[in-house]
């Protein structure tokens, strides 16, 4: 459907058969139109997986290769140095993208698995089932999650089965709340009450009838979820009780460089070491914040007030 | 009696229920420690003779209904118990209360979140005034863009640049928190201050966004539109018109971010070896000094709630709805 800016006639618009966008399309539509900050942040996010996937291939050096040298300056042979037993820093950060995005993923998947399926459940059938739960996950949230956390790791040990577990239910009260809320909305529509009295069971309505209506803020929350599960581990394990040596994650490595950052003064290449692996947390919870930031703009249909 | 004063009964005993829940959730997730406190304080090796010998002196070998009994009825004379080390073989027990543990690092902890959120909250309610004052000007999208990153990094990124800048390049402020308890006022002040400015970072961002949401969603009231057509100046209409009745849900919101500040309290303190609360749980968690883990979980979650309630209670108090009944 070409139109020159100046020769437009209706009749011709009329005429022209309007081909439906395929999927790719209108995907790469939406692109061009997204805004420089969800551009960049797609770009970084992109990176980040692409990092985690091909580890082993772009690590000059493996992910526990301990060598001679520990705390080595940074040179053309280790591009950010070595750690306190000698291990190239620069290959742990590369290790760590799969690990520790690797861990935080699949929690968020789990957490928004169980939340999702109660939340969904506990809207279509009010009865006790919601007041249950509703009063299972008031209570689950009076306790601050990072406290919680430590409580349960210290009682079941630093694991990273354990990791996810206990993060996982601890965010899917928050991935409850919220497709709780959201589907008690869409619950009471015509379709839903007609898919019932056609005689459609529980898991048939959450799928076919609401689940496709609350995908939009689902989405979303997944972002912002993954980013808070993300913070969480990083902090956990770097304050010793998340992601055990040897394997190499970002937020244990902040900790066991830290005390390089007294050395800015004498090489400053040596005080930023401990910060790569902080900044690396950072940008990625910055990346995701801006995507998400555009998608909501994007699907609450708001248009920009200029 | 007045509806509002039954509404906040209500919501009182509501919180002492949740704060009971609690309690019963931290003593049963710590009755499913696979083995128990006995076998986790003696090795491996310890003979069963041993283990069960241990398991009576420390009453463990009762039914766990009395043993959370028991539990309570000691919390509510502030006892909280005994910690593991120090604990060697059985008879000889150098263990310290909990207690003595405990109280002088709370003191260190309450300090320091005072002191953040003395600095924070004054600051965030004039950047959100200001960023509403002034929306979409250049001012009001560098605060947008920056506070959004600043929510985005983790504690301790924050803490290390600030350590980078102010110990490690520029030495104006020490990087290790070194309080205690004979520690003068104004030597306490600077020897917390990297601290309390990392903190103040963590929860400015999000307590300015929400004041200037808040603003800004009743600058599209209808008696903004009144006001405003009557000639009222920007400055008046934000001020006299829109700040007054923006105070319930700007208030909510320090609280709620008060009771953040706990948890991030955490992170900062372990990154400057501050001696608080928050430090000596992630100490007992390493060594699973299980007495030391509850009582401190029980004094996060208790201020948690208690500033949950009392955000509530203010949204209830400052609603002019509630305040003045048909």
């Amino acid at each position: 459907m070409s139109q020159e800016p100046n020769t437009y006639s209706a009749l011709g618009e009329v005429g022209a058969v309007s081909e439906k966008r395929s999927l790719w399309q209108r995907l790469m539509l939406d692109l061009r139109k997204a805004p420089m900050t969800a551009r960049f942040g797609m770009i970084v996010i992109l990176g980040y997986i692409i990092l985690a996937v091909f580890a082993p291939i772009l690590s000059p050096y493996g992910e526990a290769e301990v060598f001679p040298e520990p705390y080595a300056a940074w040179s053309a042979e280790h591009v950010f140095g070595t750690d306190q037993i000698g291990r190239d820093i620069f290959s742990r950060m590369i290790f760590g993208a799969r690990n520790t995005v690797g861990i935080a993923v699949a929690t968020t998947l789990l957490a928004f698995i169980i939340g999702g399926s109660l939340g969904l459940a506990a809207a279509i059938n009010q009865s006790w089932l919601d007041q249950f739960l509703s009063r299972a996950v008031d209570v689950l949230m009076a306790i601050p999650s990072l406290i919680f956390a430590l409580v349960l790791l210290s009682i079941f040990g630093s694991t990273v089965t354990n990791l996810i577990l206990i993060i996982a239910v601890l965010d899917s009260t928050r991935v409850f709340r919220l497709t709780r809320a959201v589907s008690l909305n869409v619950v009471v529509m015509d379709y839903v009450e007609a898919a019932r009295l056609r005689g459609e069971g529980l898991w048939w309505i959450m799928r076919r009838e609401i689940l496709p209506n609350i995908m939009p803020p689902l989405i979303a929350e997944f972002g912002l979820r993954f980013c808070f599960v993300f913070l969480t581990i990083a902090a956990l394990s770097f304050l010793g009780v998340g992601i055990q040596p040897p394997t190499a994650d970002w937020g244990s490595m902040v900790r066991e460089n830290a005390s390089l950052i007294m050395f800015a003064q004498y090489d400053i290449k040596a005080g930023l070491t401990p910060l790569l692996p902080a900044a690396a947390i950072a940008l990625l919870t910055v990346a995701i914040n801006f995507v998400v930031d555009w998608f909501l703009h994007k699907t609450s249909g708001l248009r920009d007030e200029q | 009696m007045h509806p509002i004063i039954a509404i906040i009964l209500n919501r009182l005993v509501l919180g002492i229920v949740t704060l009971f829940m609690v309690s019963l959730i931290i003593f049963i997730s710590i009755q499913m420690l696979p083995g128990d406190f006995a076998e986790a304080i003696l090795a491996r090796a310890a003979t069963e003779e041993t283990v069960a010998a241990l398991r009576k002196e420390l009453g463990l070998d009762r039914h766990p209904v009395l043993l959370y009994f028991d539990w309570m009825t000691a919390l509510m004379s502030g006892d909280l118990g005994n910690s593991y080390t120090g604990r060697g073989v059985i008879g000889a027990d150098e263990s310290r209360a909990v207690f003595d543990l405990v109280a002088p690092r709370l003191k260190n902890t309450l300090f320091l979140a005072s002191f953040a959120a003395i600095i924070a909250v004054p600051l965030s309610l004039f950047l959100g005034i200001t960023t509403a004052l002034y929306r979409n000007s250049a001012y009001d999208r560098i605060m947008n863009m920056s506070t959004l990153t600043t929510i985005s990094f983790p504690e301790f990124f924050i803490a290390y640049i600030l350590i980078l800048f102010l110990t490690s390049l520029f030495p104006i402020f020490p990087s290790l928190a070194n309080v205690d308890a004979d520690t003068e006022f104004f030597e306490r002040l600077y020897w917390s201050a990297l601290p309390a400015l990392t903190l103040t970072l963590v929860i400015l961002a999000h307590m300015m966004r929400m004041t200037r949401a808040a603003i800004i969603n009743l600058l599209a009231s209808p008696y903004i539109q009144m006001a405003r057509l009557s000639g009222a100046t920007p400055r008046e209409l934000i001020l006299k018109h829109a700040l007054p009745n923006a105070w319930a849900p700007i208030v909510t919101v320090i609280t709620l971010n008060l009771a953040n500040l706990v948890v991030g309290v955490v992170v900062v303190e372990v990154v400057f070896v501050y001696p608080g609360i928050g430090q000596l749980m992630v100490d007992a968690v390493a060594s699973r000094d299980i007495p030391v883990v509850q009582s401190c979980a029980l004094i996060f979650a208790m201020t948690y709630i208690l500033l949950n309630l009392l955000a509530d209670i203010i949204g209830i108090v400052t609603n002019p709805r509630l305040l003045h009944p048909k």
